[in-house]
């Protein structure tokens, strides 16, 4: 497996386990009442720098122990591996428009600000998600 | 997701008659061997820079290396 696959797969990995947190922590904050009265952000925050430091550790982790096995194929990336971003990019690229319109239409609405960063960290969430997903299968499946 | 693609490849016989493993090849033209394989395979269609390369690491034609049907 390259390196940019296993950083691919890491950030997966990660979100895997982030987000269901993220939902949990927030629904046991709410507990009874309303989710628009938890005090959302701090919780979003930390999801987000959880997320990135965690995907930096298990991509280093894997590294350090591919790099046991084959030195030579460490932090070394190709046109291919561009390729694949790109196309990752590009099909992560829809589901972030979607975030993006979501926050409109509740904007209109005058929907309550935890809607409106919800839609929005979602899309980001679920943007990054299908184009990792988009990417995996281009390594495994091929990209021609 | 997937298109096949029409564009076929002598990689590997040329690779094999040049005593040149997957991970050398791999080095001169400067992708990873992953690469290789997926190019060997008809599993990524690389670039014509690349194409190129592939081609003068061998001492032959592009269509030599590379072969797409007639209509």
């Amino acid at each position: 497996m390259v390196y940019e696959e296993r950083n691919t797969w890491a950030g997966l990995i990660v979100m895997v386990v982030v987000m269901p947190v993220y939902i949990v922590v927030l629904l046991q904050a709410a507990g009874d009442g309303p989710l628009t009265d938890v005090d959302w952000w701090p919780i979003m925050l930390w999801t987000i720098v959880a997320g990135i430091v965690l995907t930096i550790l298990v991509s280093v982790v894997w590294g350090m122990i591919a790099g046991m096995r084959d030195p030579d194929g460490v932090g070394k990336s190709d046109q291919r591996d561009r390729d694949i971003a790109h196309m990752g990019e590009r099909v992560g690229t829809a589901f972030l428009v979607l975030g993006g319109l979501a926050v409109i239409v509740l904007c209109a609405f005058e929907a309550d600000r935890f809607w409106i960063a919800n839609a929005m960290f979602f899309g980001f969430a679920i943007s990054s998600f299908v184009g990792g997903i988009a990417r995996v299968i281009a390594y495994r499946r091929g990209l021609v | 997701m997937v298109k096949p693609t029409r564009v076929t490849n002598s990689i590997r016989p040329l690779r094999e008659e040049a005593g040149l493993t997957q991970a050398e090849l791999a080095k001169r033209i400067g992708v990873t061997r992953q690469t290789l394989i997926a190019i060997e395979q008809g599993r990524y269609s690389p670039t014509l820079e690349l194409a190129f390369q592939i081609s003068r690491v061998f001492g032959v034609g592009l269509d030599d290396v590379f072969q797409y049907p007639e209509e």
